[in-house]
């Protein structure tokens, strides 16, 4: 039993190393030529010889940053409201729709939020085309809401009942057990919540693909048209196959790797460092 | 009993359509006859518009014999050039004319097989119905920014834009923006239909599509006192078109020659059909 579980660990390892390895591989051309600086510039012009991704990246983190923080209080509330704060059967309901609401498919958020969400910005806020940061952003907090959701409710469900029996018998109120006693004890589940709800906020494409604009500049205003580092991805690869743009695609592909995994590492590492002390 | 017949009667009813749509399958496949006793393999690059057609055709005539592998690579028009002039391909394709020069050194032979026409489009219910060039030009390069210095409404232009690989972007910017700047906060969309999504639900938004792609979702609008259809693309009087090549490095092998055979004939005419070009047809 064990060894099958180190050899299924040690495949995920090898399958990772191995699209560290390609990405690399196949970035050797830019590194080799120097082209690589040509890459990390602000401009994205390939008609004009600029191939500089840097707008992506910085869209891509902005925008997930903005997503992820707009949907991990909603989740920490909507979880302890289903939890603690209703009748238990008002309480399942809720975790049941965030359950089939981690079910639907990224495009049909996507598909959606383009025939709901996209005229209602433009028409009713006036504010540009409706394919904005803005709205790729409310589309991808509702997208990652589930997620953390349901990774926060899990830890929050491991949590002793006797610690509960023994505020309940301190006379604190259901909100107050909450605040002080379920949310501390939990606190690891509120980091995890937040690194994957990040990640797949980054490492989404077909929202940003369909909802960001795609103009590959930084914006000055929430109601502009953005570009992210996937669907700058999902943009080249489409139609081209040999150009400088197209090798643009594996340095965007190494940054996001990078980007994630170094995210992870450290949020992990603070993690653990809050887990040690609550402990 | 008669619940069952009628079940019965209902599935065969069903199985019926069924057997025609295969039967003109069978049909069809003899067009791809020329394929039947041969083997061998065809190699193609270039043109990264042909693609899909390229792909499809190749999809359909090695379904139908196994023994025939095709390769189907894309680069560019220039690469497609380069790799049949030096005999690395069979068949190179370009989304231009061959130079006087290219066809001297290499001794081409070039196959137009469909034209790529591009149309600028608004809503349909925009009433501005015709732009000149130059209007147009001022538009995508963020000079007039609404919609009432060209005759419309008084309401923002919306600019929607391809990406810089695609090829009908490269049609639109070299015949009608004459190589001219695009706003860069115009929206990207990726592909012809998101394109007509986007527009079509935007009334004050303006893009580009193949006109193949036009339909009543999306108004093309007249160009310079020229309305892009079919018919004009393919007599010449509308501007922003170019033909789609394929050239060979001399005369083609008999190989080679079903498979242009293939992508001109009646079959081939409708995957380029599908994927929004004009079949030029057996020349």
């Amino acid at each position: 039993m064990e060894w099958s579980l180190s050899i299924a660990a040690g495949l995920s390892a090898a399958a990772i190393v191995c699209i560290l390895f390609l990405l690399g591989f196949f970035c050797m051309p830019l590194l080799a030529s120097g082209e690589i600086l040509r890459i990390f510039s602000w401009t994205w012009q390939p008609f004009h010889g600029h191939f500089g991704i840097l707008p992506m990246c910085a869209v891509s983190l902005l925008l997930s940053v903005a997503a992820t923080s707009l949907a991990f209080p909603v989740a920490v509330g909507i979880c302890c409201y289903a939890n603690f704060l209703v009748p238990a059967g008002a309480g399942r309901l809720v975790l049941t729709l965030m359950h089939f609401m981690a079910g639907i498919p990224t495009v049909i958020y996507a598909f959606v939020s383009i025939f709901l969400l996209v005229p209602l910005v433009r028409d009713h806020l006036q504010c540009g085309t409706g394919f904005s940061f803005f709205t790729a952003m409310l589309t991808l907090s509702l997208l990652i809401l589930p997620t953390m959701v349901l990774v926060f409710n899990a830890h929050l469900q491991q949590a002793d009942p006797i610690l509960r029996l023994a505020a309940e018998a301190a006379g604190m109120n259901p909100v107050q057990q909450v605040r002080h006693l379920l949310i501390p004890t939990a606190s690891r589940g509120l980091v995890i919540a937040a690194v994957l709800g990040f990640g797949r906020a980054v490492g989404d494409t077909m929202v940003s693909l369909m909802l960001a604009g795609n103009a590959p500049q930084l914006p000055g205003s929430p109601f502009d048209s953005v570009r992210t580092l996937t669907a700058h991805i999902a943009l080249v690869i489409s139609t081209d196959s040999q150009s400088m743009a197209y090798q643009s695609v594996f340095a965007s592909g190494l940054v996001l790797f990078f980007l994630l995994s170094t995210i992870n590492l450290l949020i992990r590492r603070i993690g653990r460092r809050q887990g040690g002390a609550a402990s | 009993m008669s619940i069952m017949v009628k079940r019965i009667f209902t599935v065969f009813l069903l199985l019926v359509p069924g057997a025609f749509l295969s039967s003109q399958g069978n049909a069809s496949s003899e067009l791809l006859s020329g394929f039947k006793d041969k083997e061998g393999t065809i190699s193609i690059a270039g043109g990264t518009a042909h693609i899909p057609v390229m792909n499809d055709a190749a999809r359909n005539i090695m379904t139908f014999n196994p023994r025939i592998r095709i390769t189907v690579e894309g680069g560019g028009s220039g690469i497609g050039v380069q790799k049949v002039g030096e005999g690395l391909v069979d068949i190179g394709n370009t989304g231009r004319a061959l130079s006087q020069d290219e066809i001297t050194r290499y001794g081409l032979i070039s196959f137009p097989f469909a034209i790529d026409g591009i149309a600028v489009a608004v809503h349909p219910e925009n009433p501005v119905a015709a732009l000149s060039s130059q209007q147009i030009r001022n538009i995508f390069a963020g000079q007039v920014t609404n919609w009432k210095d060209v005759g419309g409404a008084d309401a923002p232009i919306h600019l929607f834009s391809r990406d810089e690989a695609s090829g009908t972007r490269e049609v639109f910017w070299e015949k009608l923006l004459n190589k001219g700047p695009v706003a860069a906060n115009a929206n990207i969309v990726p592909s012809n239909g998101a394109m007509k999504a986007a527009i079509s639900q935007d009334r004050n938004a303006i893009g580009y599509v193949g006109i193949g792609h036009v339909d009543q979702t999306v108004k093309a609008v007249t160009l310079d006192g020229v309305k892009p259809t079919q018919e004009s693309a393919m007599n010449g009087t509308y501007s922003v078109v170019r033909k789609l090549y394929m050239n060979t490095k001399g005369e083609p092998t008999p190989l080679v020659k079903t498979f242009l055979d293939y992508v001109m004939s009646p079959e081939g005419a409708e995957i380029i059909k599908k994927y929004g070009y004009i079949p030029l047809g057996q020349p």
